[in-house]
């Protein structure tokens, strides 16, 4: 009764968002007051809906339903409850629900935090997102119902969660990744509404801004999650592997990042209007991409579950249909909005410009690597793969060149700023970047090339940026200038030190990453990265729907006690598949990593055993980045002033109805 | 040429010119990276490339998984139910490899005709198949039908 009431529930929420997708924009077209006013009403009842039908789908795991077909294939008595909550989204069909549904909750949030925009606009913009939602559940309900029934022959249980995914990972990764694909079609939906009602102005970029900036850093955290999971679950001891449904979450927060930056600008200076909405058609458009490669079962990934053909098509299509669409409407629309505004070499404008550009090129070059393997077996049916030394030589540059700029693009003025006030600015800083790079490199007692180069690119960006607010208070004193600072300020610095700390780490886990694969019998011991690693042999220990070899670990340095590591190799009795549980000492300076192989009879093992300094940087830079975004919304000018201010300028008295 | 679009002309100039030493570089790159696929009846028949890095992949055939006594050397075989080819590798196997599993191993083929691979790949569920093994097996099969 339960699932056929949120299948029900589905397929209403399906009508909510058809008439969203219709109503409004026919109103907004005709001028019709009533039409439009439909829009908030609809787009609360469509987000009503598809709570139920995930709270629905959600009661079936939690209480064993496994006459669902879907539970039964991705769920067992035996699993804890939570788990059991999070299998929700544990595969196909569930995981485009969780899509669905927050695709429904930013809808919601945009009709109630948008009160201020004009009637037209957010009917337009919840219009747009009333079709993309049409979209997806017409997908979900025709090709990956959740609901469906396995009647009559009910399993006695259920087949078990892939063992993989049963980990606290699952339970926040897809949620947040979630939170930022889905959230990039708010600034979709701002930008073909702007795009129709053919206003693209500052006011436009000021609405988009926060929720751009939000989604944002959601796929942010979303990225640092997956990659912190993927870290210590599978075993590896890798963080990042340049797998094609990886780079399908980096590329729209590339892109995501430059339209950040672009939308900035096109507040602040009215310039950039154009490749602004270009980008917001792209972040949502790769979003889209990532969807259809990870759901269409084209890859070989973690992540490619089912591969049924009608899935991938449909995803394909309604991708095509998107980009076709919207890149059509900027053609036609894109001349009108032409800018007026002209700035200088030396400008702040430019700066963000050459950071657009490397963002993009970066995103590209990851868009090359990763289709070409899959447009060349489409046409001449090659297997091939492209290897992560490719990414690296690319990427890599990239950045660099892209924290170079980075400095200079945060103490630069709007419009003009002469060179040789830059130069006097800048000059001190690049001495301090290299003398603090020489001593890092000192106090690591390592002359790498790439690690000083880091080093120096991150104080570049760090010593820029307190040299900017140092300057920014030149007038007021220090004390009291930092108070007057403003909050997006603040949020800015916070962001772009996330990327040096990221920066930091990924250099020194890599360069300075001690690592040995050995077979270990009980009392046998390895020196590895300064540490002592003794094995003291392994025991079984019984889970709840697992049983597995434990083994004792004991790191000494020096002869004092650090750590003792309880690697796992696991068994999980419902699949009768095989997982590594990694024993880690996690550190800021330095994580302990060790795995267990397969056993090796006598008592012995494959060990695999890892010292990795400064790995935890990697994500604690990814979250501050994310931080600083999430600062940078909540500023707010976005909240009080825009009312009055935005209202003034576009001469609109009664707009918010 | 008044200065200011001199100045834009350079700007165009240098644009043009980043962006054509990027695409230059991406696709140079591009080419020295990737791993091709190759079935274990072109490798037997020595159609692979000795000495580059390619993506060798099959079924591992049952009870051909032999491991050193002392050390993490591993040698197996793996076939599409037409021809087979050793593998060997040092290491840690991953979780899901198992006999009469698909596999994918990634390494240089010697002059013996053995893979030496630097990587192996099975991945993450029983009832997965990589798709170009997936297709190599059914070749084979046919390969193995037609004579």
């Amino acid at each position: 009764m339960i699932p056929e009431l949120g299948q029900l529930a589905m397929i209403l929420a399906l009508c909510f968002s058809a008439a969203l997708g219709v109503l409004p924009l026919l109103g907004a077209w005709r001028g019709q007051v009533v039409w439009m006013a439909l829009a908030r009403p609809l787009a609360w009842g469509q987000f009503a809906f598809l709570a139920f039908a995930f709270a629905c789908l959600a009661r079936s795991f939690m209480v064993d339903d496994f006459s669902v077909a879907y539970v039964a294939q991705n769920s067992n008595s035996a699993l804890p409850w939570y788990y059991k909550f999070s299998a929700v989204w544990g595969a196909h069909e569930g995981s485009l629900l969780l899509w669905a549904l927050i695709l429904g909750g930013w809808t919601f949030a945009v009709s109630i935090f948008s009160g201020q925009l004009p009637r037209d606009m957010l009917a337009r913009v919840l219009a747009v997102m009333g079709l993309i939602g049409t979209g997806f559940m017409v997908f979900l309900i025709c090709t990956s119902n959740p609901f469906s029934r396995l009647l009559p022959q009910v399993p006695a249980n259920g087949r078990d969660l892939n063992p993989l995914l049963q980990d606290f990972g699952l339970v926040v990764h897809p949620p947040m990744l979630y939170m930022g694909y889905v959230g990039f079609s708010v600034a979709f939906a701002f930008a073909i509404a702007a795009l129709l009602g053919g206003r693209l102005d500052a006011a436009w970029a000021r609405w988009s801004r926060p929720w751009t900036l939000v989604a944002w850093s959601f796929l942010g955290v979303g990225i640092s999650l997956g990659s912190w999971w993927a870290y210590y679950e599978l075993g590896w001891g890798g963080w990042w592997f340049w797998d094609p449904v990886e780079n399908a979450s980096l590329m729209p927060w590339l892109v995501g990042t430059a339209l950040v930056h672009s939308l900035a600008v096109t507040e602040k200076r009215g310039v950039f209007k154009s490749w602004t909405v270009l980008l917001a058609i792209a972040a949502f458009s790769l979003s889209l991409m990532g969807t259809f490669l990870v759901r269409s079962g084209v890859l070989t990934s973690v992540h490619a579950f089912a591969s049924d053909p009608t899935r991938g098509v449909f995803i394909l299509g309604f991708l095509l249909l998107v980009v076709g669409g919207s890149l059509g409407l900027f053609a036609l629309r894109a001349p009108v909005v032409r800018s007026h505004a002209r700035f200088g070499l030396w400008s702040r404008e430019t700066l963000l410009l050459g950071n657009n550009l490397l963002l993009v090129v970066a995103a590209a070059t990851i868009l090359l690597g990763t289709l070409y393997p899959l447009l060349l077996d489409a046409l001449t049916g090659a297997k091939l793969s492209v290897g992560p030394p490719y990414f690296n030589l690319l990427f890599l540059p990239l950045m660099a060149l892209l924290m170079l700029l980075l400095a200079v693009g945060v103490v630069v003025r709007w419009k003009h700023t002469p060179g040789r006030w830059l130069a006097g600015l800048l000059t001190p800083v690049l001495v301090a970047a290299v003398v603090l790079a020489v001593l890092g490199g000192w106090w690591l007692g390592d002359f790498d090339w790439p690690v000083l180069a880091v080093f120096a690119l991150a104080m570049w960006v760090v010593v820029g940026g307190l040299r900017d607010v140092f300057d920014k208070t030149r007038h007021t004193g220090l004390a009291r200038g930092l108070r007057g600072l403003r909050r997006s300020y603040w949020a800015m610095h916070l962001a772009h030190l996330g990327i040096a700390v990221c920066a930091l780490g990924v250099v020194l886990s890599s360069q300075h990453n001690a690592e040995r694969d050995l077979r270990m019998a009980p009392g046998e011991a390895v020196d590895v990265g300064g540490y002592h690693f003794v094995f003291e042999g392994s025991q079984h220990v019984n889970g709840p729907n697992w049983s597995a070899d434990r083994a004792v670990i004991r790191v000494t340095q020096g002869g004092r006690p650090v750590a003792v590591l309880n690697p796992e190799k696991r068994l999980y009795t419902a699949q009768q598949s095989m997982m590594t549980e990694a024993g880690i000492d996690p550190g800021l300076l330095r994580d302990l990593y060790v795995a267990l192989g397969e056993p090796l009879g006598d008592g012995a093992w494959a060990v695999r055993v890892h010292v990795k300094p400064f790995v935890r940087w990697i994500w604690l830079g990814g979250v501050l980045t994310a931080l600083g975004g999430l600062l940078a919304a909540a500023d707010g000018r976005y909240r009080t002033k825009v009312k009055a201010r935005v209202r003034g300028t576009l001469g609109l008295k009664e707009a918010a109805a | 040429m008044n200065p200011q679009r001199k100045q834009r002309l350079y700007i165009i100039i240098g644009l043009v010119a980043a962006v054509g030493a990027a695409v230059a570089l991406a696709l140079s790159a591009l080419q020295q990276n990737i791993n091709l696929f190759y079935t274990p009846t072109q490798i037997a028949n020595g159609e692979a490339p000795m000495g580059t890095r390619i993506r060798a992949g099959g079924m591992v055939e049952k009870g051909s998984l032999v491991r050193s006594s002392d050390s993490l050397q591993v040698r197996f075989v793996v076939t599409d139910f037409n021809k087979s080819v050793a593998i060997t590798y040092r290491g840690i196997l991953p979780d899901l490899f198992r006999e009469g599993q698909g596999i994918v191993a990634l390494g240089k083929v010697g002059t013996d005709g053995v893979v030496v691979a630097d990587e192996v790949l099975a991945k993450h569920d029983e009832k997965y198949m990589p798709p170009e093994v997936n297709k190599a097996l059914k070749d084979g099969k046919l390969a193995q039908a037609e004579p």
